[in-house]
């Protein structure tokens, strides 16, 4: 292999794809929950445009970026402008750092099916995720007007809450891995041989609650309540810009599971390693066990969403403040003892 | 960073106020201060375009006062006029009144709990009870051909007798609705997000209630035991045997539970109904031109939403002089204020949703 192809071709490659991976989810994901949701409604859900309706979400981009691009006279133009871009950018950018698969060997190169590894991965995955919160903030802030104001308001409250179990369940992971290191969280699960879903269940149970409210997802999606707030932070919001808030939720969805995936179920691992009977599964490329565990992930989002009521925000603080994080410290702390005296 | 009271504009584009009902709230961040509505966006001068149409012409306007129970306001104004015109309504022409009449109330309820639960965020609840919501449609037009404004009873009776298919297919869906609503309350009943939003939310006593004028679900939550249907039947209303179901806290949740309880109750009258239909006619004989002697008339009817009442003023034409109409939404509309105040803003919208408004029959 050519040093032009290795050090060119293949990382511009990668780059191209790592955007465009989240943006097909996304559209595979609106098509999915809607298609879904309205299957448990006993409704038919989108149908006509392209196979099973699975072109609407093209179609409906389309339409959005024809749209005309509205903004009120009172808004504040910068925040306004950067708010939306913001929210996408940080969603995007978080998969970098994202595991994939496992490395790839053609002939004496290897593919890995990430951008970067980080030591400190997690820690900017995390980072990332919180900064596209402030896009929230200024969106809801910047449109001056009175129901995204309140989304805005909610919208903080909500991440003084959930951030703090989130970050305590992640340390435990990085206890049991003793890295921060994302590729390093997976391969230490393999040489463990349990993923550390079945090891630490509060832990998973505790980030998936929190990974919930964190992508303003139903029952937590009290930012944009349709039915308080109309809109909530992106009512203002019109055409292109409201499209990109909408594909940075889902992005964000695709994210969050991709995050679960690679911290407790073991990312691009088959399962049952230890069973001999059920070595083919080792045939199936990890890019594929990686792809069907975050797609349980993903309807387990939708299934949530056409379940549940949205929790009120001061029972969300609540639940957050005395179950959550009490549980989340406890559990750190029965982690950190079992790793200290192993 | 000094926190203000300021006032919040709810409505009337707002997706939650159940059409166009403006209600302007004085919040302190999220908790409320205090509610009023602004009303009128939907007034159609109902009661003054009564006056010029004759009595039997009035019967269909009523229809798009509570749409949602557009039987309903039939029975409430031809049940004031035959007073007035002292018409005898046949044996046969009550039964099948009644049997309408619980109809109507069983779509009310589901529309109201689908509603309602969307309100709250469970958007599921809302296809499941207008599944059911819709066999009780389907009831309606073959009955009489429309679904929503039904103009199904006359003065004087009904405007078709049941007959035996209609009967078969009424006594199937009657089958069919308690399946659909034990999937609502697996949603809902013991869901802890759903108590949550609605138990004591929104918390009324008896006292308050009845002093706000409130009547229906939403009294009968409180704990207050008044029902048209028992307390001064109509419409052949004392043959049958049902309950009124109470609440008693008076809160979201207990208005939830007394509805689906009427749900059940109506089953049961309707089920009553059918089995002693008696023979007969389906209506009087009511002149074309109707034309009654002056006088006054006053009758109230339990409808789904409270206690619905007429006054019927006649001057001896074949035109009302003057029908008033007392609609329950509207009065327990009056209620919203002291129901919201100190709850926050996201139960502004579940209490509102509780009082199971309609904006037609409060604009007029």
């Amino acid at each position: 292999m050519t040093p032009f192809v290795a050090d060119v071709l293949i990382p511009v490659g990668k780059i191209v794809a790592v955007i465009l991976y989240p943006m097909i989810m996304v559209v595979v994901m609106i098509w999915l929950e809607r298609r879904v949701v309205a299957l448990m409604q006993l409704r038919l859900g989108p149908n006509r445009v392209g196979f099973q309706g699975l072109a609407q979400p093209v179609a409906d981009a389309v339409k959005l970026f024809f749209k005309e691009d509205i903004r009120p006279r009172q808004a504040d133009r910068l925040l306004f402008n950067i708010a939306p871009v913001l929210v996408m950018f940080t969603s995007l950018l978080a998969f970098a750092f994202m595991p994939l698969g496992e490395p790839v060997r053609i002939g004496a190169y290897t593919l890995t099916l990430w951008i970067a590894e980080s030591p400190v991965g997690l820690l900017i995955v995390l980072g990332l995720s919180s900064i596209s919160v402030f896009g929230v903030i200024f969106g809801g802030w910047a449109a001056n007007s009175k129901y995204p104001l309140m989304g805005a308001l909610r919208s903080v409250v909500q991440v003084l809450s959930y951030e703090i179990p989130l970050g305590l369940t992640v340390l435990t992971v990085a206890f049991a891995a003793r890295s921060m290191d994302l590729v390093e969280i997976v391969r230490r699960q393999e040489s463990s041989g349990v993923w550390y879903g079945f090891l630490m269940p509060v832990s998973f149970v505790v980030f998936w609650i929190s990974a919930v409210a964190e992508t303003n997802r139903a029952p937590f999606d009290l930012p944009e309540a349709e039915s308080e707030l109309v809109a909530g932070y992106h009512t203002e919001y019109s055409g292109m810009k409201f499209a990109y808030f909408y594909m940075a939720e889902y992005a964000h969805m695709v994210l969050v599971s991709s995050l679960v995936v690679n911290l407790f179920f073991g990312g691009w691992l088959a399962p049952f390693p230890s069973v001999p009977a059920l070595d083919f599964l080792e045939v199936v490329p990890g890019f594929v066990w990686y792809l069907v565990k975050i797609m349980f992930f993903l309807y387990l989002y939708v299934w949530i969403r056409a379940t549940f009521p949205r929790y009120r925000f001061d029972s969300l603080i609540r639940l957050v403040w005395k179950w959550l994080i009490p549980l989340a410290l406890l559990n750190f702390l029965v982690v950190a003892l079992v790793r200290y005296l192993r | 960073m000094e926190l203000r009271e300021y006032d919040l504009n709810m409505g009337p584009q707002h997706p939650s106020t159940h059409g166009v009902l403006r209600l302007k709230l004085a919040v302190d961040n999220e908790v409320v201060l205090g509610v009023e509505p602004v009303l009128g966006y939907l007034h159609r001068g109902m009661e003054k375009l009564w006056e010029s149409l004759t009595y039997h012409q009035v019967v269909p306007l009523t229809d798009r006062l509570d749409y949602l129970a557009s039987l309903s306001n039939n029975l409430g104004y031809c049940l004031t006029v035959e007073k007035l015109a002292g018409i005898e309504v046949p044996g046969r022409a009550r039964y099948i009144r009644v049997v309408l009449a619980e109809l109507q109330r069983l779509a009310s309820h589901l529309a109201w709990v689908g509603f309602m639960a969307n309100d709250i965020g469970a958007m599921s609840v809302l296809l499941y009870a207008f599944e059911a919501r819709e066999d009780v449609l389907d009831i309606f037009e073959e009955y009489c051909g429309a679904r929503l404004t039904l103009h199904g009873i006359r003065i004087g009776g009904a405007v078709r007798d049941l007959d035996a298919p209609l009967v078969a297919r009424i006594r199937a869906v009657l089958g069919k609705v308690p399946d659909r609503l034990d999937d609502v309350r697996a949603l809902l009943d013991e869901n802890r997000i759903w108590k949550e939003r609605t138990v004591g939310v929104g918390r009324l006593s008896g006292a308050d209630a009845v002093a706000h004028g409130l009547t229906g679900p939403a009294l009968r939550a409180s704990g207050v035991p008044w029902d048209m249907r028992k307390d001064i039947p109509y419409s052949s209303y004392d043959d049958f045997d049902f309950e009124v179901p109470l609440g008693a806290n008076g809160d979201v949740y207990d208005r939830y539970l007394v509805r689906l309880g009427e749900i059940g109750q109506s089953i049961r009258i309707v089920r009553q109904a059918l089995d002693g239909l008696p023979d007969g006619e389906f209506a009087a004989k009511v002149p074309r031109v109707l034309k009654i002697a002056p006088g006054e008339a006053f009758h109230t009817i339990e409808a789904p939403k409270g206690v619905l009442g007429f006054t019927v003023r006649s001057n001896g034409t074949d035109k009302p002089e003057r029908v008033k109409m007392r609609s329950p939404s509207f009065i327990n509309l009056q209620a919203l204020d002291a129901m919201c105040r100190g709850y926050m803003f996201s139960d502004v919208i579940g209490i509102l949703g509780s009082l199971d408004i309609v904006l037609g029959e409060i604009d007029k």
